[in-house]
């Protein structure tokens, strides 16, 4: 059923909803810009000037000619260090090489020499993470210090630091995803095991070097006077070592061997997903910007956005008569098959109900699920308590948990509370989660929490017979709306990497075509589902 | 009329022969050799015989297979086409012999047209003009330096046997007279086993008028004149019909003669009486005989078009024994057409020979389109490598030129060099649009009409399209990027010069090109092509590391590999390779010997040239690696060198 919008593009409220998100755009457009740029003119100049191509350029070099480049986590570290990280130093994103879906991975060397900051770690792992669920072989464009000194507690000693990534590199190898490492530059101490640890590496002559210690601390421990071509060059890992497979003479002739390698890989997994012919949506996509109230606080029937999403903008509902807080359907998103999961207010009990019914359905079917989250959380209230909302909301969460389809995740309003994890929040592992200029996320909205917070003291405040004026609650109020106005913001999110970047609306479209493509690389499991609290 | 003939001959003219045999309903048999196996004449035949190897000795020119082939086939006559064996009197004898028909002359005639001063003195008797010269049967050195100064400079050398230009030298001082003479002999000896010359006037600022004639064995007619003017190292590259600045007075008189040329030897069937006209006049006293061509020309077909008759035909018909189709003044002029010869050979390199596969060929509209190859097919080394001849006819001499040249720009060849920008040149040079003409046009403008004009950053946006094989247009998320794409990095090389060049995708159909002469351009997907700043660009054509963009005068690419890192070292100058494919005449050195910059290690011949390969640096010949008398292909290793 094609969905018939009801929004009046040549409205004053459409006009004035897409200027005030073309102005959030702004905001997150110079985040980007940024965030490319890297450490950069003088440092690029300089980079380029040693024969090195700069690290997008070595990106695109390594891509098919044309091929669309999904990035991940652009705006990393965003605000942090400050300011002194942009893309936490490296890029990383979703592309295909000698026909084949592969994620890259490079090193920006013009950015504090490429060294490791707690969130280029963190970076690092979430793309080796895409990549392991999404079964996309690596290709490691290698330029980097190794990890950061200065800030060594944060990047080494735990779990989720520096050394997962080679945990990571074995496993997926172990896995059949192909690991190739192409060093073009420096590769020191721990990051001396991403070639290492790779299936096929290369290295580029005179330019490229690994070794556990570089000259100043073999002098330091031992004496040793060496310089560090002939400590751990190109030739000397090829002909000698053997640490590394392949000399290339520059960077283009590596990539080029890089794409080779990739093309020898062998026949890529069958996609178990029948896509069909892809078709626009009968309301042009850039509309969004105008449908979408400039408010979180203003409801609007989220079928318009769907409308601008999925192929000729036709929608087949499920249950569209109960709980119909939470619209669920089938569609095509530019070919691919999906179920939507749309939030359309609040969660009730019944809309918990449906959603884990039609996540149950897609896992039935192998039907990828795409999550559209604009939800202020579920029903609170001694009505809904009592009738047991937050069994059915768990209901909801362990589908959604241990569901074995892909799940891609969109966040295109508010994500407060436990409906972020009704709805495939980050924790909830979807393949990927992007969110728009205008969303927010946090426990509750700021408002609330202050209030909660106020209510809180006031009860205490009184028990001690003090009083409160009016004057001081809102003094009191004030820090922590601002404080969690400031947290929830997408480009803090995305600092942190609570989530794969933040996105122009009007390319929704696009980016969840290749996020689909991207999941369906890998086969599909059957599902197992958790035991339902009925 | 013959029921079936045969065609002892390849190429295009195979093809224009079964053209006119088809129309009039005349069975054809093909000859072919090993190379020619799936060649288009081959297709075209209602049979087709194998008699040989590859090379025209083994194949093409053996009379007594092409003999046996007509005989096994049933043909009743066989037509000779033009070279090969179209001018062998012995020939004409075998096959009438068999008792079979050649279409063409007698014997008799060939023969007396074959030896140049016997035919001159022949002339002479029949009130033929010829250039002023000697003739004589005495070769002493002396002799003919002495004939020399009685002519006067400039005086021209040219081999008594001679044709196409071998054996011919012009001397402009009595001191160059004796080491002339030496050279011209020499050629005329490897060329024609007879080194006899003549001395004779030469004309300034020469033009080449021929005159078509037909004659029945008794009678002859004539069907105007052609100018054949442009010519380099004698070879024709264009030739016109009627003659520019040509009087219907001189006309007649060139007619006159060259009918009393052919009635002089009781002439059959189609020839050419060529003159050497004086430029600066063009009168009825400045216009001299130089030879007879026995044969059906290449360029007949700008006589057909302004006579509106086809000459195959006439050929077929008198030599059926029909009579001349017409008369002389049943026969007028109509109109203006030019040919062009369109060769596989690459013009920067000095117009060496080319071979390749024709990846793409496609010929224009409103253009006569003579061809022995389709798409697809090779250019083979063992014969000619003409493409085909592009004929052009208009009411007036513009006309004709304006279409030859529109015709041209539209023509698309890909898989090889070509000389189409140089014939692109000629047909825009001023002085030949003007009816200037001469025969030293060429070699005075050589280097303008051979200069490549640099692709504009249009071209070469286009050539690195297909370079990253982006040059059709592909979905909406081509080169899809969150933000700001990334252009894919490419590098082309276009003679000497490389160019790196940055190709972003934004969408599948709108492409930005930058690092290219004129900053970004900016291709636009529009129907079916795409569009620089309103201009429509034609398809780019890649094959192998080869692109040509074939706009203006079309331009090609080499695309740089960057895997290719081992053969961009090259084999350095340790190696001397053949520059072109042909047959390995000479070899000078021996195993062992030591060689200074600039000696002669070995003479190639190619496509009627001798080119003499030389040493690029001193050094001792290590190892010759092929045979003296081979046939290489271009690019083989011919001599190693080592240190001394």
């Amino acid at each position: 059923m094609q969905i018939r919008s009801k929004i009046l593009t040549g409205s004053a409220a459409f006009r004035e909803n897409e200027a005030h998100h073309l102005g959030l755009l702004e905001q997150v457009r110079a985040a980007a810009d940024t965030a490319m740029a890297g450490g950069g003119e003088r440092a690029r100049a300089r980079h380029v000037a040693r024969g090195k191509m700069a690290p997008r350029d070595r990106v695109a070099g390594v891509l098919d000619p044309g091929s669309p480049f999904l990035e991940v986590g652009l705006t990393a570290a965003h605000g942090m260090y400050d300011g002194a990280a942009p893309a936490a130093g490296a890029i990383a994103g979703v592309g295909r090489v000698a026909g084949r879906q592969c994620m890259v991975l490079a090193n920006d060397a013009t950015v504090k020499g490429g060294t490791y900051t707690p969130m280029t770690v963190k970076k690092h792992l979430r793309a080796q993470e895409i990549a392991e669920q999404n079964a996309l072989p690596c290709i490691y464009l290698v330029d980097s210090g190794g990890a950061n000194l200065t800030l060594q507690d944060d990047v080494f000693p735990d779990r989720d630091h520096f050394g997962r990534i080679f945990y990571n590199q074995a496993r997926m190898s172990a896995a059949g995803i192909a690991q190739i490492a192409v060093v073009m530059g420096s590769c020191t101490a721990g990051g001396a095991y991403v070639p290492a640890m790779s299936d096929v590496t290369i290295i580029v002559r005179d330019q490229g070097t690994i070794f556990l210690a570089g000259p100043p601390l073999v002098k330091m421990a031992t004496g040793e006077v060496v310089d560090a071509e002939a400590l751990g060059g190109g030739d000397v890992h090829t002909r000698l070592s053997g640490v590394a497979d392949a000399l290339a003479e520059d960077d283009a002739h590596a990539l080029a061997l890089a794409r080779q390698a990739v093309a020898s890989l062998g026949a890529a997994p069958q996609v178990t997903v029948a896509r069909q012919t892809p078709e626009a949506p009968a309301h042009d996509p850039a509309e969004l910007l105008g449908v979408v109230p400039k408010a979180l606080t203003t409801p609007y029937d989220v079928h318009e956005v769907i409308a601008r999403l999925v192929d000729g903008s036709r929608f087949d509902p499920f249950k569209a008569r109960f709980g119909d807080t939470l619209v669920c359907g089938f569609a095509h998103v530019d070919g691919w098959p999906v179920g939507i999961v749309a939030n359309n207010g609040v969660l009730f009990s019944e809309a918990a109900q449906k959603g884990a019914h039609f996540v149950e359905l897609c896992s039935q079917r192998r039907v990828p699920l795409v999550f559209l989250q604009n939800i202020t959380g579920f029903m609170v209230g001694q009505r809904y308590e009592n009738e047991g909302i937050a069994r059915h909301g768990a209901k909801l969460v362990t589908a959604v948990s241990t569901t074995s389809v892909p799940k891609i995740t969109m966040l295109i309003g508010g994500s407060f509370g436990a409906g972020n994890y009704g709805m495939a929040g980050r924790a909830y592992s979807p393949r990927f989660l992007w969110t728009w200029p205008n969303s927010r996320i946090s426990t509750m909205g700021g408002p609330q929490a202050a209030g909660v917070l106020a209510t809180v003291t006031r009860a205490q405040k009184e028990a001690r017979g003090e009083s409160w004026s009016a004057e001081d609650e809102a003094a009191f109020k004030a820090p922590i709306e601002d404080q969690f106005e400031r947290q929830s913001h997408p480009l803090y999110a995305s600092a942190r990497l609570w989530d794969d970047g933040v996105i122009d609306p009007r390319r929704a479209r696009d980016v969840l075509s290749l996020s689909l493509a991207a999941a369906c690389n890998a086969p599909i499991r059957e599902t197992r589902f958790g035991v339902f609290r009925m | 009329m013959f029921r079936t003939i045969l065609i002892a001959n390849r190429g295009e003219i195979a093809c224009r022969v079964i053209d006119t045999c088809r129309r009039l309903g005349i069975a054809t048999v093909a000859v072919y050799s090993d190379a020619d196996a799936g060649a288009r004449h081959v297709c075209m035949a209602d049979r087709a015989v194998h008699i040989g190897g590859a090379a025209p000795a083994e194949s093409y020119l053996r009379g007594d297979a092409i003999i046996a082939a007509a005989r096994a086939t049933g043909a009743e006559a066989i037509h000779p086409g033009y070279g090969f064996l179209s001018e062998n009197p012995d020939f004409v004898d075998a096959v009438e012999a068999a008792g079979l028909v050649f279409i063409g002359p007698s014997a008799e005639a060939i023969r007396k047209m074959g030896l140049k001063d016997a035919a001159k003195a022949l002339m002479v008797e029949a009130g033929v003009p010829v250039v002023p010269g000697y003739h004589g049967s005495n070769q002493d050195a002396d002799t003919l330096a002495k004939a020399a100064d009685e002519i006067g400079y400039p005086v021209l050398i040219k081999a008594v046997a001679g044709g196409g230009g071998k054996g011919m030298r012009r001397v402009d001082r009595a001191a160059d007279f004796a080491a002339a003479l030496d050279s011209a002999r020499s050629e005329a000896r490897g060329a024609f086993g007879n080194d006899a010359v003549l001395v004779e006037k030469f004309v300034s600022r020469p033009r080449h008028i021929e005159v078509q004639v037909f004659g029945d064995g008794t009678h002859a007619l004539h069907l105007f004149e052609r100018d054949c003017s442009l010519q380099r190292r004698h070879q024709k590259v264009v030739e016109e019909a009627p003659a520019p600045g040509m009087s219907a007075s001189v006309r007649a008189a060139m007619g006159a003669a060259a009918v009393r040329a052919a009635e002089a030897i009781g002439y059959a069937g189609a020839g050419t009486v060529e003159f050497i006209v004086d430029g600066g006049t063009l009168d009825e006293d400045s216009f001299y005989f130089m030879e007879m061509n026995t044969r059906l020309q290449v360029e007949h077909p700008v006589t057909e078009a302004i006579t509106g008759h086809d000459l195959v035909e006439w050929q077929l018909r008198v030599a059926a024994g029909e009579g001349l189709p017409v008369a002389q003044d049943a026969l007028a002029i109509r109109g203006h057409a030019v040919e062009v010869r369109l060769y596989a050979e690459d013009v920067a390199a000095g117009f060496l020979p080319a071979t390749g596969t024709l990846a793409a060929l496609r010929f224009p509209e409103g253009l006569r389109v003579e061809t022995g190859v389709r798409e697809g097919d090779p250019i083979s080394p063992h014969y000619d490598p003409m493409i085909a001849k592009l004929i052009a006819h208009g009411d007036t001499r513009d006309a004709a030129l304006g279409r030859m040249a529109r015709g041209l720009e539209r023509l698309v060849v890909g898989g090889t060099v070509t000389n189409k920008a140089f014939l692109q040149a000629l047909v825009d040079h001023d002085g030949f649009r003007a009816g200037q003409v001469d025969t030293g046009l060429i070699d005075r403008d050589l280097s303008a009409l051979t200069r490549t004009p640099a692709p504009g950053g249009a071209e070469i946006a286009m050539a690195a399209l297909a370079a990253l094989g982006l040059e059709i247009p592909g979905d909406r998320l081509q080169g899809f990027a969150l933000w700001q794409g990334v252009g894919q990095p490419v590098v082309l090389a276009h003679g000497e010069d490389r160019v790196m060049l940055n190709v972003l995708c934004e969408g599948g159909q709108s492409r930005v090109v930058s690092g290219g002469p004129d900053g970004p351009v900016r291709l636009l997907w529009q129907g079916d092509a795409w569009w620089v700043d309103g201009r429509r660009m034609p398809a780019p054509l890649r094959s192998g590391a080869l692109v040509v963009v074939p706009s203006g005068p079309g331009h090609a690419f080499r695309v740089i590999d960057p895997l290719d890192r081992d053969a961009a070292a090259g084999p350095g100058a340790d190696v001397v390779q053949a520059p072109m494919p042909g047959l390995l005449r000479a070899v000078h050195v021996a195993e062992g010997a030591e060689v200074a910059v600039g000696d002669a290690l070995a003479v190639l011949e190619a496509m009627k040239m001798e080119h003499v390969l030389r040493a690029e640096r001193a050094g001792k010949i290590a190892e010759i690696l092929v045979e003296q008398g081979s046939q290489v292909a271009a690019g083989d290793a011919l001599i190693r060198l080592a240190e001394i």
